[in-house]
């Protein structure tokens, strides 16, 4: 397309690609490290391959490697890159600039950050065009607001004229995809570009994405660690371990009969068979028509909010981002004290302010948070850290403290080994295990846990909610659950609550929350999570428009 | 405009203005913490206790202080500074013509120094870590570590005294033509550019490094950008509020801190009005050169504080 020759072959062939990097671990000589082994791979021009692993597998550094590009200190060392005929590592400096923005683009994870703050989107989206002089400004801007319109963005002639905050997360992700499509590339690498999204937002801009691919016959690169999403889009998978391939082939081939014990694990739903708790007679923890607000009282998070949560059980709260969840937690922790209402826990009503709790309050309510690594001090090894809440709230020292720290590693499926390792080298499942083991060494009657699942790899996960249940088998913990994933929901969950703008919107034992009828909202947040069925997403977007129709 | 933008910027000049005044309570308060007074000062060996007495209700000194603060403030705020003790001269008159002269070394030391730090900044970035990198901060760092009365030494020994291009004393006076002007402060302002240039490259370069961090950059970079590019059209316009900080910051400097430049070239600007006042203890002359340039560190403060407000999108283009 470049030059107007015709060219045979396909549009993209990786040949035994190598990528490597150099570390430089604290304390240790700097090493070389390979990030991607000898991967090769095809496409064709039009089609869609969907590159599919956990953290780590070497997804992004692959697609990067179409653009000749290397995050941070990463170097290409091996194989070929050949783009429309011709080995793009050869090409030098100048040749990979020409190429990047021209013949293929890039979609960002997260639009919000990679739109320039400084400038206009018009500017933005326009600017890889007029770089490389395939179109007059007229004509850039006129094929950008097509695009726009076509991505179905809200008044498309005008949204270019604004800054990229003024514009929302899924609106951003959209001009994104408009963006790399404005140069009329012949491949476009999409890097987990809706990961960062609500699931009711996802759908949207998914479909979007798909439209547009189909309609521009572009072919692209699409990333993501969500196999549901993938089949979506795709004609074909390719499924990625620490940057080696384990398997690759047609879509329908790849989640209907995987080839590879891996394939099949990710495949495989992954739902925790969990038999509901009826609610008992007191609750222990009671959350009475709490509002509250930042800004002084100006921003109403938390509109008249009232749930119960009962001993040993766990209450999910799900909702978007924005919907008022982690503010909740905020309140009955006390960090952000309500205007009204009252938080209700083993029958006395607790303080509005954390500086006003007693001690013995502050015990019985622990948290977890979502990313593990910033809720422990780096410098304190795993003993220390388990170790502190037995110090601090039940005085205990020497033997005592270290026999109790190996107990509790040892309840979260940890060895002894770990009592002396820092932070920095445990996995991010590991970390959360410590971060689990020091809420429970404070022998808690709650634990919050906001969105903790949501930074790890689907395996992992897996893996902590099981330990999670374990745990509360053992403890007679209480648990509430904080998350925007309905699958985890349903693995957990005693009750759950909707929450929607501040409001509860939805509220009720498990079995009786996820039964028709639903509430609007309700319908469309279960009719949004992607099922792991090619067509899926077509139905889906279908049966809203029918619905939107009929209203 | 926003009218959220509007409060904000109305905000900062209030702070301003409040603060200015707090300063010339502070100047005040503080000369009347000296010992002895200005009756005392002007009568000298020959003060007997009625002459003092005397030429204190001549000035009125013997009024309650915040009487003679209010006295002072509203004689300020109507352009009347006082008479110096030491010459009898009205202080407004000579400040002017002394005021105008460091406005005038302090704006072409600006004009040389502001473009030149930004520009070596962008260069330092582009080949970072690099030997050019290494050696523009090298060579800005060693003009800051030298004292800037040794810079004024080195530059009057090579283009005054050695090859005769320059004059080593900055004389001006009335009805010297613009071009002479020029030429008769060429030192003291290359001077006071070598001495606040390494810190503005150095600020520039780090803020534009902080950036470079950023997704969006790394999105230009995707796009086919080259470096230079990169970096002067989407590092930069985010880099801008810390960059006006420093800018500010070190203009103020050239105001307030060219005392030293100012005596070694003899030029008759504010410093060297200070300077020769202070050894007079001519009080009234230091409490108006004192507050003047406190006035002008905070309006420069505040100009660099708006500006970092007005720079910031988000603010001018609320959603």
């Amino acid at each position: 397309m470049v030059d107007g020759k015709a060219k045979s072959g396909p549009l993209l062939d990786i040949r035994n690609l190598r990528i490597e990097a150099t570390v430089y671990p604290p304390g240790e000589a700097p090493r070389t490290i390979t990030l991607v082994h000898d991967v090769s791979l095809t496409l064709e021009k039009g089609k869609v391959l969907g590159l599919i692993g956990e953290s780590g597998a070497g997804k992004s550094t692959i697609g990067l490697s179409s653009m000749g590009y290397g995050r941070g200190g990463v170097r290409i060392t091996g194989g070929e890159v050949i783009l429309n005929g011709r080995d793009i590592l050869k090409g030098g400096k100048e040749g990979l600039r020409k190429l990047r923005g021209r013949d293929v683009c890039y979609v960002a994870q997260s639009a919000a950050a990679a739109f320039n703050p400084a400038h206009r989107l018009m500017d933005q989206v326009v600017e890889a065009t007029l770089l490389h002089g395939t179109a007059t400004r007229a004509e850039a801007v006129k094929r950008a607001v097509a695009l726009f319109k076509k991505l179905s963005l809200p008044n498309p002639e005008t949204i270019g004229q604004r800054f990229p905050h003024q514009v929302s997360g899924g609106q951003l992700q959209r001009v994104m995809t408009a963006m790399a499509l404005c140069s009329e590339p012949d491949l476009i690498v999409f890097d987990e570009p809706t990961t960062a999204l609500d699931v009711t937002t996802q759908i949207d801009v998914l479909s979007a994405i798909k439209d547009a691919i189909r309609d521009t016959h572009v072919a692209a690169l699409y990333i993501t660690h969500d196999l549901a999403v993938v089949a979506q889009v795709s004609d074909e998978i390719m499924v990625l371990r620490h940057g080696r391939l384990v398997e690759w082939g047609g879509t329908r081939q790849i989640i209907k009969e995987p080839r590879q014990e891996y394939t099949n694990a990710l495949v495989s739903v992954r739902e925790i068979e969990h038999q509901e708790q009826q609610p008992g007679t007191t609750p222990m923890l009671s959350v009475k028509n709490v509002t509250a607000a930042y800004g002084g009282g100006h921003i109403k998070v938390l509109k008249n909010v009232s749930v119960d949560i009962y001993p040993g059980q766990t209450l999910a709260v799900v909702g978007e981002s924005g919907s008022g969840k982690s503010t909740l937690a905020r309140t009955i922790t006390g960090l952000l004290p309500p205007e009204q209402g009252s938080v209700v826990f083993d029958g006395r009503t607790l303080a509005n302010r954390l500086a006003d709790r007693p001690k013995e309050d502050l015990r019985q309510l622990q948290m977890i948070y979502q990313m593990a690594d910033v809720a422990m001090n780096p410098r304190q090894t795993v003993g220390t850290i388990i170790g502190r809440p037995l110090e601090f709230y039940f005085g205990m020292k020497g033997r005592e403290r270290d026999k109790r720290v190996a107990e509790l590693l040892d309840e979260i499926e940890m060895g002894k080994g770990f009592i002396d390792r820092y932070p920095a080298e445990l996995s991010g499942g590991q970390k959360q295990r410590v971060c689990i083991a020091r809420s429970l060494a404070a022998k808690p009657k709650l634990i919050i846990c906001d969105e903790v699942t949501s930074a790890l790899d689907p395996l992992v996960a897996h893996g902590i909610l099981k330990l999670l249940l374990n745990l509360q088998q053992i403890e007679k913990v209480a648990y509430l659950f904080i998350t925007h994933d309905l699958a985890t929901v349903k693995s957990i969950a005693d009750s759950i609550a909707v929450m929607y703008r501040g409001e509860v919107v939805r509220y009720g034992p498990k079995s009786k929350v996820l039964t028709p009828p639903f509430d609007a909202y309700t319908d469309l947040l279960l009719s949004s999570v992607p099922e792991m069925e090619i067509g899926w997403l077509e139905k889906a977007i279908k049966g809203r428009r029918m619905e939107s129709a009929g209203n | 405009m926003s009218s959220s933008l509007v409060v904000l910027v109305a905000q900062r000049i209030a702070l301003g203005i409040l603060l200015v005044l707090a300063v010339s309570v502070l100047i005040f308060a503080g000369t009347q913490i000296l010992p002895g007074d200005v009756a005392q000062a002007i009568l000298g060996q020959s003060a007997t206790p009625e002459s003092l007495a005397n030429l204190r209700e001549q000035l009125g000194l013997n009024q309650p202080a915040y009487i003679r603060y209010f006295h002072w403030l509203g004689g300020v705020l109507t352009g009347d500074l006082g008479t110096a003790m030491s010459s009898g001269q009205d202080i407004a008159t000579s400040i002017k013509e002394r005021l105008w002269n460091t406005l005038f070394l302090a704006f072409w030391a600006a004009i040389v120094a502001i473009p030149l730090a930004i520009t070596l900044g962008l260069i330092a970035v582009r080949y970072r870590n690099g030997w050019v990198d290494k050696l523009i901060s090298g060579l800005a760092l060693a003009s800051t570590s030298f004292p800037e009365f040794f810079i004024g030494y080195l530059l009057v020994f090579y283009f005054a005294v050695q090859h005769q291009c320059f004059p080593a004393i900055s004389t001006v006076y009335d009805g010297m033509s613009f071009g002479e002007r020029l030429q008769a402060i060429a030192l003291p302002a290359a001077a006071l550019t070598l001495v606040v240039l390494a810190h503005m490259m150095r600020m520039t370069r780090a803020a534009i490094l902080n950036v470079m961090q950023s997704a969006y950059v790394e999105t230009a970079e995707l796009k086919g950008l080259s470096a230079s590019a990169v970096i002067r059209k989407h590092a930069f316009p985010n880099a801008i509020a810390p960059i006006i900080n420093v800018v500010m910051l070190n203009l103020a400097y050239l105001v307030v801190g060219v005392v030293v430049v100012e005596v070694i070239f003899v030029y008759p600007g504010m410093g060297q009005y200070l300077v020769d006042h202070v050894t007079k203890r001519d009080v009234p002359v230091v409490q108006a050169v004192g507050l003047i340039f406190a006035a002008v560190y905070i309006t420069l403060n505040i100009v660099a504080d708006i500006a970092a407000i007005v720079a910031n999108p988000r603010l001018r283009h609320p959603k």
